[in-house]
């Protein structure tokens, strides 16, 4: 009986695995023709554009030159190299390729088909779990990101608790070998909520009665695995003080790098309460602490900032937390964070368009309080100092790789984002992404003119 | 002349009793006695008491003279009947006893443990066995009094406070059959039961239904407008119906005082219109906030029963709690006890009942607090007696102290709300129930006490205090252990040297006596006499606490709600020298000036001026028509009804929510009209509502008037359930599970609906015949018949070309029309078939990805759909994203090209094309509405915010006063929050803080979260 239906299941399996290869040969042609770009020759200059540096900088009429996908030099009186590759910006704006600090761009691909989801592992203690092996340069959803001028993306696990490390990735790549910038830098820590549970009746809302509070107390449980969590990294420190271990642990030796600060432990909290467990993560460990999501966190920024943690807020386009709050605070906590002095970036995990609204999320912390290049730093070169890659990236600047965008006009803003070239280590990158693509193809049904 | 009138009625009532009596008193039963009868006639006479006949009538020194139950006589100077027992109630003051319709009393309700587990098969038909009916949560066939059974236990706590008679309902589903008229007396049922029908019971709450259908709040409204007509159907006994007990019981149920269990300010509203609509006025079951919205509470002309069940202080004293609590929670904390006091005022009739309570005995408790905030003891005691009593027309028998009504009386030492007044026995029936035993006499005072010793009398003073304290004065006052229960009376003390002694005694009149021990273990006998009475404070207790200042219901009772006074008006409104976007030929004006007047823009041009208007500087910023948002889920109190396939029966406009904080935050967007559709789990959902964003305004004050009326449809993954698929296998049992089965489903429900018309128009030919029955009216039917007749238009959640190319087909066949297409994000593949149907497009920006049947969905959807030629709307679909749809809009540049006055159309004019209300909104043009909103910048820059929000002339969002709102709610908090602590300081009991979770509702779709608070709901 149970031999048939598991048979029964195969089948099925077969069925549906086929239906779906059948389907994604059919859409070979959407993507299979955007190839990699190979590695830069020569020396391409970019002038008489207005270059936004991401250290805060503006050049007007700006230079810039690039030789082995390295960026040799920058300002307004530079000049190009006999040879080189002149790219004519005029009234046009460089900035350096943005950043998107926590994504999980090639792990989900279609959030809703199982089988497309490789985000989460099973079992709340995995740091020994990397995000990099899982990253599919394939994915359909990278190349509309590249549209918008996002360059590098943080690939993160996710969990109940330990989920994973995290790695840093361009976004041209054959294979994730290719892709990996900088690989298992980040520790993710998915700390409890610490809250108690809502409590809804059937019915009627308001007065009457019906409530029902659920049995468990998340609170006590949340602190029990908070406790967890702290010996697990007690012990694992002993651990990787013995010279030999009788038995090897593979998830104490995964986290090795968090007490030489080679990695960094990136705490996923939004309330007071789970960041102040975060803060106390770096007293009693030492940890380079990251607080992801930090809703609250303009509540405790100067605590935040003297602790020495960095913070990368969750998407800015979101509700308040309490009805009760500013109804511009999301919009507002970045500016917040500037004026205490916290290093912090932006990200956009909106599932529905998978974070390639990152600029105008940082445009819209402009229009509650942030210069333009204060929100342009954020998701260039503080992401990439948050992430530990800043020596290579995040600024237009002689010496680091050549991740460039150019853009018809500011990028923060839709109006006029309109990102015209890329280059990722030097490399010239097709902007052609599956959206051009249908685009192009259904003008051509109806006659219309491309554009 | 009336009073006259009464007193023959009250005479003749009298003379009968008198006669009928003695022919009862050989009182005949069915029930055999085990031993000898012993028949009494429970006839006594109350004496020299203060009688409260009823809240008006005050009777001093009076007599109370009762006898088989039921009163003989109340009034002065009666005689002591031969045969009656004289009970002497000098000091006493007898009330009628109190009447509680929502006792919770000998009829238990097992309550289902409910909650939805992911992946359950959904429950298509009813688990109920038996001729019944359809849906198992219409359980009108359930009558109270077949399975009453008495409880003293809960009796006893009921009458402790005070209560003689309740009526008792099965508290289960959203019809619930009858309820029964019960005293609280401890005899047995036969005797109890004082009417057994005496109530028809309904509510919002499906109670142990587990059947899918109804699954929100506008399929229980309905569900019961279905049933009504159903009933009416019903009485010509349809043959093919066959025998429905249900409908039966329903039918009989009809002439009953039928009573709603609302427990909502809102719900009461929406029940008192379901009553409304069939010819039925509900008592309505209350639910505690409905001082928050009175005036619309009194317009229903309903009798409420209103509960004193008032929030519990919560602990707040760590910053970290008190942070995601509510300012609503918190001022309904404070004001919660307003409410008794805020249906006395505005005249509105009430009762009081004990329902909802966390216990019973906080009853006295929480009418005190009542009473501080302004309720008065005359309308309290209207409220538990003659008002329970008359809507349920029993007035008769109870619910007042005159002859002929049943003995059900409290005897007690004061005026009865007096906080130091005790009720020594609670007479129901004319039994005797004790609730304080001693008492009935003042014992306290200083009394000479005698212990007859061995070596003769040793006198002290005893001066006794209170049950358990008395002190013993000899040479020094010595303290005691005392004890004292009625009629015992136990005293331990040791004066100095003497050892201690040990008495124990009994009390008779002013005389007490006994004996006792020593230390030695000599027995003694000792005696008390009464000397002076104790001294005590001349304090009635009828003094009122004056509470602390509280704050003022604001409107709607959330932050940036407006108190009364200061909600914004209509205004004359000129805006000048602004860049103009007017949507019209005119175009974009530059340094232009616009006036708006009663409501309606009254000029657009250079240099208006208009004495009296208040003058907004426009000098570079933006002016533009408001915001519509053509796909929205805000302000509902609930958005799918996915118990069925189709639920065309069902309307968001049954259940809208003004209390929606997201009303305000999207004004803040510069959106002024919303269309809140039902959700999308269903190929026929339930009609459509579009609002306007009056932020304040009531449920019925939102909609937007003369507007043709929308219903949503939905294909593809959400109607077929995909979500319910376990591993790769459906787990789903409702039809369809295919986009197969939504072809078949639609083409099925508009041949049923054909049919059913045709049924009709054959009757309206033919009704004058004889013989010609009524067909019955079907609510889903007729919704379809509307469509047919376009009189209702779709809009149709929407999203691969298959799907769309197979609806237009089958819309093309049965003869309705796609007006809109919503998601369409594969419309851009059809859009000249979509064109051919004459549909409207309305989609997202750039959504794609989530699921699989927006793998295709691309952010040129839009451009590529307007050049088809194709009127675009670009919608939100998302709380937080409406907040942004200028921005949306202004996406469709990037990914498309077109120009800013057309990305601007696709927020504003677009969808007032669609929504078929492009005559008064969506562009700027004399006589069109006021709706108006002046950007900072560009409107369709990242960096743009509204300045001012105007919605009819009237300024419902001002960034500047916005900021003054924060304040307000700040400070608010802030106060309420001390006021908390204190009380927890003071040693009130408090409860964990517990955060404010919102309900957000969204059509199924997609998986945006809207942060910690908010607990997203199909």
């Amino acid at each position: 009986m149970i031999k048939n239906l598991i048979l029964e299941y195969m089948k099925m399996k077969i069925i549906s695995a086929s239906i779906f290869f059948v389907f994604f040969l059919s859409m070979l042609n959407a993507q299979e023709t955007i190839y990699p770009a190979p590695k830069q020759t020569g020396t391409t200059v970019i002038n008489n554009a207005t270059i936004h540096t991401g250290n805060g900088e503006t050049i007007e009429n700006g230079t810039v030159v690039i030789t082995d996908g390295k960026i040799v030099s920058v300002g307004k009186n530079v000049t190009a190299p006999a040879g080189a590759t002149i790219i004519n910006a005029q009234g046009k704006h460089v900035y350096p390729g943005l950043i998107l600090p926590i994504s999980n761009l090639g792990l989900i691909e279609i959030s809703a088909v199982r089988a497309t989801n490789d985000a989460q592992e099973i079992g709340e203690l995995n740091p020994n779990v990397r995000s990099i092996v899982a990253y599919n340069t394939d994915s359909r959803v990278i190349n509309t990101l590249r549209s918008n001028g996002i360059l590098l993306a943080n690939i993160v696990p996710q969990g109940s608790l330990v989920a994973g490390s995290s790695s840093v990735v361009q976004l041209d790549a054959w294979t994730w070998e290719d892709a990996a910038y900088k690989t298992d830098a980040g520790i993710h820590f998915y700390m409890p909520s610490l809250m108690p549970r809502p409590r809804f009746g059937f019915g009627g809302g308001g007065g009457g009665g019906n409530a029902q509070q659920p049995p468990a107390d998340p609170i006590k449980e949340g602190l029990e695995k908070i406790d967890r969590i702290k010996s697990f990294f007690s012990e694992a420190k002993a651990y990787l003080g013995e010279a030999s271990h009788d038995e090897t642990n593979l998830k104490f030796s995964a986290v090795k790098g968090l007490y030489d600060k080679k990695q960094k432990l990136y705490i996923h909290a939004n309330t007071v309460k789970q960041m102040l467990l975060a803060l106390d993560f770096v007293k009693e460990f030492g940890f380079d602490v990251v607080i992801v999501g930090g809703s609250d966190s303009w509540q405790i920024a100067d605590l935040i900032k003297q602790n020495n943690v960095s913070v990368i807020l969750g998407q800015s386009h979101n509700l308040p937390t309490l009805q009760d709050d500013d109804i511009d605070q999301p919009y507002k906590t970045a500016a917040m964070l500037q004026k205490a002095g916290v290093l912090f970036s932006i990200t956009d995990d909106d599932p529905q368009n998978r974070g390639r609204n990152l600029p105008f999320n940082a445009g819209t912390a402009v229009a509650y309080g942030l210069t333009k290049e204060q929100a342009l730093q954020a998701i260039t070169l503080s992401a990439a100092k948050i992430m530990g890659v800043a020596d290579k990236t995040g600024s237009i600047e002689p010496g680091k790789d050549a991740n460039i965008i150019i853009s018809e006009g500011d990028i923060l803003d839709m109006r006029t984002s309109i990102v015209t070239d890329a280059f990722i280590q030097g490399r010239k990158i097709d902007l052609m992404d599956k959206h051009k693509l249908l685009n192009e193809r259904y003008n051509r049904k109806y006659g219309l003119k491309g554009f | 002349m009336r009073i006259f009138q009464s007193f023959i009625v009250a005479g003749l009532l009298f003379i009968s009793m008198i006669c009928i009596c003695p022919v009862n008193s050989v009182a005949q039963v069915t029930f055999p006695e085990n031993g000898v009868a012993d028949p009494r006639h429970g006839h006594y006479a109350f004496t020299n008491a203060t009688i409260i006949k009823d809240e008006e009538n005050t009777l001093k020194n009076a007599v109370l003279i009762i006898r088989d139950g039921k009163i003989i006589a109340a009034g002065n100077n009666l005689k002591v009947p031969a045969g009656a027992v004289e009970i002497d109630c000098t000091g006493k003051f007898i009330y009628p006893s109190f009447i509680d319709l929502y006792a919770d009393y000998g009829t238990s309700t097992q309550q289902r443990q409910g909650g939805f587990t992911p992946g359950q098969q959904s429950q298509l038909s009813t688990n109920t066995r038996g001729a019944y009916g359809w849906n198992q949560a219409i359980k009108s066939e359930a009558d109270a009094y077949k399975v009453f059974a008495v409880d003293d236990t809960k009796a006893k706590a009921l009458r402790d406070a005070g209560f003689g008679t309740v009526l008792s309902h099965v508290r289960d589903g959203i019809a619930r059959g009858t309820g029964t008229l019960v005293t609280l007396s401890n005899e047995k049922e036969n005797l109890v039961i004082l009417k057994e029908k005496a109530s028809a019971h309904y509510s919002f709450n499906k109670g142990n239904s587990t059947q899918g259908y109804p699954s929100s709040m506008m399929g229980m409204i309905a569900l019961l407008r279905q049933s009504y007509i159903d009933g009416a159907w019903y009485k010509n006994k349809p043959s093919k119906e066959g025998l429905n007990l249900s409908l039966q019981a329903w039918n009989e149920s009809q002439n009953l005082p039928q009573i709603f269990e609302a427990n909502d300010k809102w719900n009461d509203l929406r029940a008192d219109r379901i009553g409304d609509e069939f010819g039925v006025q509900y008592i309505i079951k209350a639910g505690g906030n409905e001082y928050q919205r009175i005036k619309e509470i009194a317009a229903t002309k309903a009798t409420f029963i209103v509960s004193l069940n008032y929030p519990q202080a919560m602990d707040v004293e760590d910053p970290n709690d008190a942070r995601f609590v509510s300012l609503a929670d918190l001022k309904h904390w404070e004001m919660a006890a307003t409410n008794p006091d805020a249906f006395e005022k505005t005249g509105i009739p009430f009762c009081l009942t004990t329902s909802d309570l966390r216990d019973i005995k906080s009853f006295f408790t929480n009418l005190r607090q009542a009473f501080n905030y302004g309720l008065t003891e005359k309308a309290a005691l209207r409220a538990l007696t003659k008002t329970p009593a008359t809507v349920l027309g029993v007035f008769d028998q109870v619910g007042s102290l005159d002859a002929g009504k049943w003995a059900n009386f409290l005897i007690t030492s004061g005026p009865i709300f007096n906080e130091r007044t005790t009720i020594y026995q609670n007479w129901v029936q004319g039994s005797k129930y004790y609730v304080k035993e001693d008492g009935w006499k003042e014992r306290r005072g200083s009394y000479k006490l005698v212990l007859n010793t061995s070596s003769g009398p040793v006198n002290y003073t005893l001066d006794f205090k209170s049950n358990n304290a008395a002190s013993i004065i000899g040479k020094d006052t010595v303290t005691s252990r005392f004890y004292y229960d009625g009629r015992q009376v136990r005293i331990n003390f040791a004066p100095e040297r003497s050892g201690d002694y040990r008495l124990t005694g009994m009390i008779t009149n002013d005389m007490w006596s006994g004996y006792g021990e020593d230390t030695s273990g000599n027995r003694l006998t000792w005696t008390a006499t009464f000397d002076q009475p104790a001294k005590l404070s001349s304090d009635s207790g009828s003094r009122r606490k004056t509470p602390g200042p509280i704050g003022k219901v604001i409107y709607p009772f959330q932050p940036f709600g407006w108190e009364d006074t200061q909600s914004p008006k209509q205004e004359t409104i000129l805006i000048k020298n602004a860049t103009v976007w007017t949507n019209e030929k005119e175009g974009i004006l530059q340094n232009a000036d616009i006036l708006i007047k009663n409501g309606k823009i009254a000029g657009i041009g250079k240099n208006l001026s208009e004495a009296g208007a208040r003058v907004i500087d426009g000098s570079g910023k933006h002016v533009t028509p408001g915001v519509i948002d053509e796909h929205s889920h805000i302000a509902a109190s609930s958005i799918n009804e996915g118990g069925q396939s189709v639920t065309s029966e069902v309307r968001i406009a049954d259940n809208l929510n003004p209390d929606d904080v997201n009303i305000y935050r999207q004004l803040s967007g510069g959106v002024t009209t919303s269309h809140i559709l039902h959700g999308s789990a269903n190929v026929i959902g339930g009609q459509t509502q579009l609002i306007k964003l009056r932020w304040g305004a009531n449920d019925e004050a939102l909609k937007f008037k003369n507007w043709p009326g929308f219903i949503k449809f939905a294909l593809g993954e959400n109607v077929k359930r995909s979500t319910s698929a376990m591993g790769n296998s459906s787990n789903n049992n409702r039809y369809p599970d295919t986009r197969m089965g939504v072809e078949q489903v639609l083409i099925d429900a508009f041949t049923r609906a054909k049919d059913y018309e045709k049924v009709w128009k054959d009757y309206e030919a033919n009704k004058t015949k004889k013989g010609i029955v009524t067909p019955r009216r079907d609510l889903e039917l007729e919704a379809l018949v509307e469509i047919l007749n376009n009189k209702r238009h779709i809009t149709c959640h929407s999203y691969v070309q298959s799907e769309i190319t197979g609806a237009i087909k089958i819309a093309e066949q049965m003869g309705y029309k796609y007006n809109t297409f919503t998601h369409i994000l594969e419309g851009y593949k059809v859009a000249d078939k979509m064109k051919a149907h004459g549909s409207n497009a309305s989609t997202f920006s750039d959504w794609w990805a989530y699921k699989m049947e927006v793998q295709d969905a691309i952010p040129y959807n839009a451009a590529i759909m307007h050049r088809a030629g194709l009127n675009v709307a670009i919608n939100s679909d998302d709380a937080e994203m409406a907040r942004r749809l200028n921005q949306e809009a202004g996406k469709i540049i990037k990914y498309g090209g077109i120009t800013e006055e057309e990305a601007l159309k696709m927020v504003t004019l677009n969808p007032a094309k669609m929504l078929f209300v492009d005559d008064r909104v969506g562009s700027l043009k004399t006589g069109k509405d006021g709706d108006v909103v002046l950007w900072s910048e560009h409107p369709l820059s990242i960096y743009a915010k509204s300045l001012y929000t105007i919605v009819d002339g009237i300024v419902y969002f001002d960034r500047v006063k916005d900021e003054q709102l924060q304040k307000i709610v700040d400070v608010e908090r802030n106060r309420i929050i001390k006021k908390m602590n204190s009380e927890k300081r003071s040693g009130s009991p408090v409860q964990p803080a517990q955060p404010s979770y919102q309900i957000m509702h969204t059509c199924g779709d997609h998986g945006h979260s809207h942060g910690l608070l908010t607990v997203d709901v199909e």
